[in-house]
């Protein structure tokens, strides 16, 4: 009878994060403030997300939602005119530092874009081309990394008779796969997706959510979306953004059942948005 | 009161009294005949010298051999006892000027094209390729005697061997001339790639020497290619310097320090020349011509025919 209970040791050493306790932080907002050129963006952002978790970003059209998800890989700097203030601290290291390389951040946190954006190259060389870059040229081993990250996927036994066909032959839904595959295919530690199922049909969607679901537990997940239902569906974790401000973070449960704040409650009843 | 209001105008009325019909729906059925014949005019110009081309080539194979011509290793036209129509020598220095200027040009159109597309900023970009399009509006006398001139005594000062007519000189010019056009077809072709699969590859930790060459490059390398083609069958018809600078020359060699010639240049020799009309060299220009013609058609075929076949969908 006491077999059944783990030892706390156990659980640290196995870095078992289904087992309840508190989970550590992967990423850590601290005022956080954006400006595209005269416009402030973000303001004052606080937020602390835990790994292995599915977080939610909701909010209207124009509320910084899209934009906060892509500062967390510095993706925003593509755009000049952007400055920004604060602190994003990923894994104890400031994103913003002096030394951080850009690259180096973005090996550890991939993404997936709104619209599925898969190279013009075909379907194993997508999905080897993250591996490639980083230096990885066996054969042998890339065979592997592509076939453990379309199963990853999803999306092996769709794919696994055409590998050498353009991506761009395949569905919107399964392109929008493969771009998940090639995220995978370097194990980032997170995941980042900026509304990933907003150009795909329902089938398409809710394959990609149930796919959220299954790499919650390799990977941290940040998902920004447009669609409530989504995030209640899928998330565990929900922030809600009205102007660039975080209105309430919480338990997706909470945000959607008692909001402690009423413009949470009123976004969330469709009173606007 | 009824006065005082304004007068109800029928809209449709107005328009009833304004309109012309008959006058309309003819101009409408003239329209596309007119722009018919207009478009045929550049159509039957082709077909013209094409026509011209053929007629007065077939006159010079009935006095000299097709064979002796396509593969005869001499050219001498202007021998007194016995002339010798073999355009081998012709098409090698047409082929050496065109190999040294693919050799300058490509390496330099595809880098000024990776600079302008994926590292310049807007402004530079708006100085750049304005600087690159004055370039190519220079006239090619110009960079005749820029080649004769300038290009040649620096190459000889520092390789004596090098005659003052040579296939290297007119060779780096000619490359020179045709950098703007693959540097501008290129850039054209590299800007067109979507920012979302340069998002993508950043997304995945890439440099932007990676986007730029496993990304780009490979996404826009129809039309680089095709511009490329395009920009070597410039080099092939190219005139003015290869007159000026390569000197008259015909030798069937790989030598690029000494004096060649090539099929236009031939060309211009006669033409510039006393040959009579009705003379064999005078029928030999337009077989001459036809060999340059049916060269750079068929670059430009293969253009085309890249620019369909090696598109990356996207």
């Amino acid at each position: 009878m006491t077999t059944t209970i783990k030892p706390a040791t156990d659980v640290l050493e196995n870095k078992e994060p289904k087992v309840k306790g508190p989970k550590a932080s992967v990423y850590k907002t601290n005022q956080l403030n954006l400006w595209y050129g005269s416009n402030h963006a973000l303001k004052n952002i606080d937020l602390d997300i835990k790994e292995n978790e599915v977080t939610a970003i909701i909010g209207p059209s124009g509320c910084g939602k899209s934009t906060y998800i892509k500062t967390l890989n510095r993706m925003i700097e593509t755009i000049p005119s952007v400055k920004t203030s604060g602190e994003i601290i990923y894994r104890d290291r400031n994103i913003f530092g002096k030394d951080y390389q850009v690259e180096e951040l973005r090996t550890k946190v991939g993404m997936v874009f709104q619209k599925p954006n898969p190279f013009p190259k075909s379907i194993y060389d997508n999905i080897a081309y993250g591996p490639r870059i980083h230096g990885i040229k066996n054969k042998k081993i890339l065979d592997e990394i592509v076939e453990k990250s379309l199963r990853g996927a999803a999306i092996w036994d769709e794919v696994k008779d055409r590998l050498q066909e353009n991506a761009y032959g395949l569905s919107g839904g399964q392109q929008q796969r493969i771009c998940i595959a090639r995220c995978l295919a370097i194990e980032p530690d997170v995941i980042l997706m900026d509304e990933p199922t907003s150009a795909l049909d329902p089938i398409s969607t809710l394959k990609v959510e149930e796919l959220v679901q299954d790499l919650k537990k390799d990977y941290s997940i940040i998902i920004v979306t447009h669609n409530m239902q989504q995030a209640a569906r899928i998330s565990d974790k929900t922030a809600f953004f009205l102007n660039g401000e975080v209105v309430e973070y919480d338990e997706t449960d909470k945000i959607f059942s008692n909001p402690s704040d009423s413009r949470t409650e009123d976004y969330i009843s469709g009173r606007f948005g | 009161m009824a006065m005082n209001e304004p007068k109800q105008v029928s809209v449709q009325d107005l328009i009833a009294q304004k309109s012309n019909r008959g006058l309309l729906a003819f101009i409408e059925k003239l329209i596309p005949k007119l722009l018919l014949a207009i478009a045929a005019v550049s159509v039957l110009t082709t077909i013209g010298i094409v026509l011209t081309l053929i007629v007065e080539t077939t006159i010079f194979f009935s006095r000299v051999s097709v064979f002796d011509f396509l593969t005869g290793t001499e050219w001498y036209p202007f021998a007194n006892s016995t002339p010798t129509y073999g355009i081998l020598p012709l098409i090698v220095g047409t082929l050496k000027i065109a190999g040294i200027a693919t050799v300058v040009a490509v390496p330099i159109g595809i880098a000024t094209a990776i600079f302008l597309s994926e590292y310049a900023s807007d402004r530079v970009r708006r100085i750049v390729k304005p600087v690159l399009e004055v370039l190519a509006g220079v006239p090619t006398i110009v960079y005749g005697y820029f080649a004769l001139t300038f290009v040649t005594p620096i190459l000889r000062s520092m390789f004596p061997e090098i005659a003052i007519f040579n296939a290297i000189s007119p060779g780096i010019v000619v490359g020179i001339m045709i950098i703007p056009m693959i540097a501008s077809l290129s850039e054209d072709a590299m800007s067109s790639v979507p920012n979302a699969m340069r998002d993508g590859a950043y997304a995945l930790g890439s440099t932007k020497l990676e986007v730029a060459l496993k990304i780009v490059l490979p996404a826009a390398l129809s039309g680089i290619v095709a511009s490329t083609v395009l920009a070597i069958s410039r080099a092939i018809g190219e005139t003015m310097i290869v007159a000026l600078a390569a000197g008259s020359t015909p030798g069937f060699n790989l030598d690029v320090t000494g004096s060649i010639q090539t099929m236009t240049a031939y060309i211009v020799q006669v033409t510039t020349g006393d040959a009579g009309y009705g003379t064999t060299i005078y029928y030999s220009i337009y077989a001459v011509g036809f060999t340059l013609f049916l060269f750079t058609l068929f670059m430009n075929m293969l253009a085309q025919f890249i620019s369909k076949r090696f598109r990356e969908e996207y």
